[in-house]
């Protein structure tokens, strides 16, 4: 059985003469927490549509399972998930129904016991027959993360999972993740701007600037290597100095980065 | 094709359906309208004027039948639209559902809308004006389905144009059958339209469908079998290039990122 789960290769995305995502290459091994990192408009929402295959990459190829998601999109589908905390499930749906109609597109074998079993997951089993558009932003989040889980994805891509969670969620559902990684031995992408997901969670770090990627190792090698104890830190120096100018044009060049230190 | 994943988007639409009021609407009420308003116009005009009583039976029947059609070209549009504004685009496509599964989920539930509108109208008609669409006879079916087909077609046409075009487009959900309504010979046999204007007919499968209808009401019943054949060509001549239609407008959707950003 191979290990490549994911990858992604000279990856390019110009929406007009614009160029969102302009080289990325990056790879997820199996059973790997792999966190896709960058200021806003890095490009790594962008990215991770191209790995799904709702957006068409300008140039470049995403293999997923060792097979291209332009030419198996539908095989690829079946075994990933994706949740992001920005999108929702359709709001005029109960909870419970939402999740059937999901838990029936993925061919979920019983799934009235597999969704029972994720909400109580989630902590939203009280909302099994709430209507999605009254839940709150958390509680959106977490639905997401069930329809995300209904068919025990190989692979899970996810766009800022604990975006709008508080603490404690954000802490319970990093313990859920863990547990299906570990458990499960699903492969997962993320992507965050929440340096306790980033450390907490990721075996590696792909950074991003710019539509590039900048960097790229376990948080001890990056930190290491900008001679820093916080992440954070880390984080806020590679932005400053990729910052961008008007609509993603860098400043900085990578050997500049190599530079930069933390103080 | 999987139809667990057309199963589960045809439930998604009757959940939906149950839970507003105003879909409601959409299945009974406006049909229902329609069938009032030209029931009693055509009671008048046999009133006032002594109109031939076939009458009464070509305007009510094109009525019920017209609705066939446009109820099937609507719902086609709005399950895709249900989608677009729930935003639920972004998951429905990042899932193994295949384009394919999509439409005929969606055919599926013009077919079910078509045959539930044909129905209700039929025994509102029965009961209100005495007129029994079953006199058509035999013919019906083959009307049915080509007006279903033609729903279907129209219908995709108009989703493609707003997955493309997105939100701004919706309106053609309701448009498209009213623009082609005065080439589809509803109400009045195609020989009426001004010369220029008749080929064009000519290309309406619905225009066959209703010179179908009043052949077959006024008992030459011979010349509907050619009709609904022409008109079933047509149909899938027009559904062929409503779905090349929609398969491009979709790449082209993925290339300028737009599920993605009906999203956001
Ligand atoms: N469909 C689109 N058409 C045009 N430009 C787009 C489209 N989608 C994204 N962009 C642009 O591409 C750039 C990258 O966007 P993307 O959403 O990938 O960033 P991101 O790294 O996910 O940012 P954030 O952290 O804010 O979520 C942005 O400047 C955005 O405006
Ligand atoms: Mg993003």
């Amino acid at each position: 059985m191979f290990n490549r789960i994911v990858e992604v290769t000279g990856l390019q995305k110009h929406f007009g003469k614009y160029e969102a995502v302009k080289n990325v290459s990056f790879h997820a091994d199996r059973g790997e927490i792999v966190g896709l990192l960058g200021i806003n408009g890095a490009g790594k929402t962008t990215t991770i549509h191209m790995l799904l295959g709702l957006t068409k990459p300008t140039a470049g190829t995403v293999r997923v399972f060792g097979r291209d998601i332009e030419t198996s999109r539908t095989e690829i589908l079946s075994r990933v998930n994706f949740a992001s905390s920005y999108i929702a499930l359709p709001y005029n749906l109960k909870v419970i129904e939402n999740l059937l109609v999901f838990a029936h597109i993925y061919g979920v074998k019983n799934p009235k016991n597999k969704i029972e079993k994720l909400l109580e997951d989630f902590e939203i089993h009280h909302l099994r027959n709430a209507t999605s558009g009254r839940l709150s932003s958390g509680e959106q989040t977490r639905l997401n993360l069930c329809k995300a889980l209904l068919n025990d994805p190989e692979l899970l891509v996810l766009d800022e999972p604990t975006a709008s969670l508080d603490p404690d969620l954000a802490d319970k559902v990093r313990k859920v993740l863990q547990r299906v990684n570990r458990e499960e031995g699903c492969t997962l992408l993320t992507t965050s701007h929440n340096m306790l997901d980033v450390t907490e969670l990721c075996d590696r770090i792909v950074f991003m600037s710019a539509g590039e990627v900048v960097e790229e190792g376990t948080s001890d090698q990056i930190l290491r290597k900008y001679n820093s104890d916080s992440l954070e830190d880390v984080f806020i120096s590679i932005a400053r100095n990729h910052s961008v100018d008007g609509r993603g044009d860098k400043v900085a060049s990578s050997a500049d980065l190599k530079k930069v230190k933390v103080s | 094709m999987r139809w667990n994943r057309i199963y589960a988007l045809v439930l998604k639409y009757f959940f939906v359906c149950s839970r507003n009021a105003f879909r409601a609407m959409d299945i009974f009420f406006w049909p229902v309208m329609d069938l009032l308003v030209w029931g009693f116009v055509t009671l008048y005009l046999l009133k006032i004027s002594g109109a031939v009583p076939t009458m009464i039976t070509f305007l009510v029947g094109a009525v019920i039948l017209w609705n066939v059609f446009y109820r099937a070209h609507q719902v086609v549009c709005l399950s895709f639209m249900e989608d677009l504004w729930s935003r639920n685009l972004l998951n429905i496509f990042t899932s193994p559902v295949k384009v394919s599964e999509f439409i005929t989920a969606a055919y599926i539930l013009g077919l079910a809308q078509a045959v539930t509108v044909m129905v209700i109208l039929s025994a509102m008609a029965a009961f209100m004006y005495q007129f029994n669409i079953m006199t058509i006879g035999p013919d019906l079916p083959m009307l049915f389905v080509n007006l279903m087909l033609m729903g279907w077609a129209m219908g995709l046409v108009a989703t493609a144009l707003i997955i493309r075009f997105g939100p701004q487009a919706e309106v053609l959900a309701w448009a498209i059958p009213f623009l082609v309504q005065p080439l589809c010979a509803v109400f009045y046999p195609v020989s009426v339209l001004p010369a220029w204007l008749q080929p064009l007919a000519r290309c309406v499968p619905a225009s066959y469908v209703f010179e179908g209808m009043r052949a077959s009401l006024s008992g030459s019943n011979e010349v509907v079998f050619n009709y609904a054949l022409i008109a079933f060509a047509l149909n899938v001549l027009y559904l062929a290039a409503a779905g090349l239609l929609f398969k491009y407008m979709f790449e082209q959707a993925r290339v300028k990122g737009l599920l993605a950003k009906y999203n956001a």
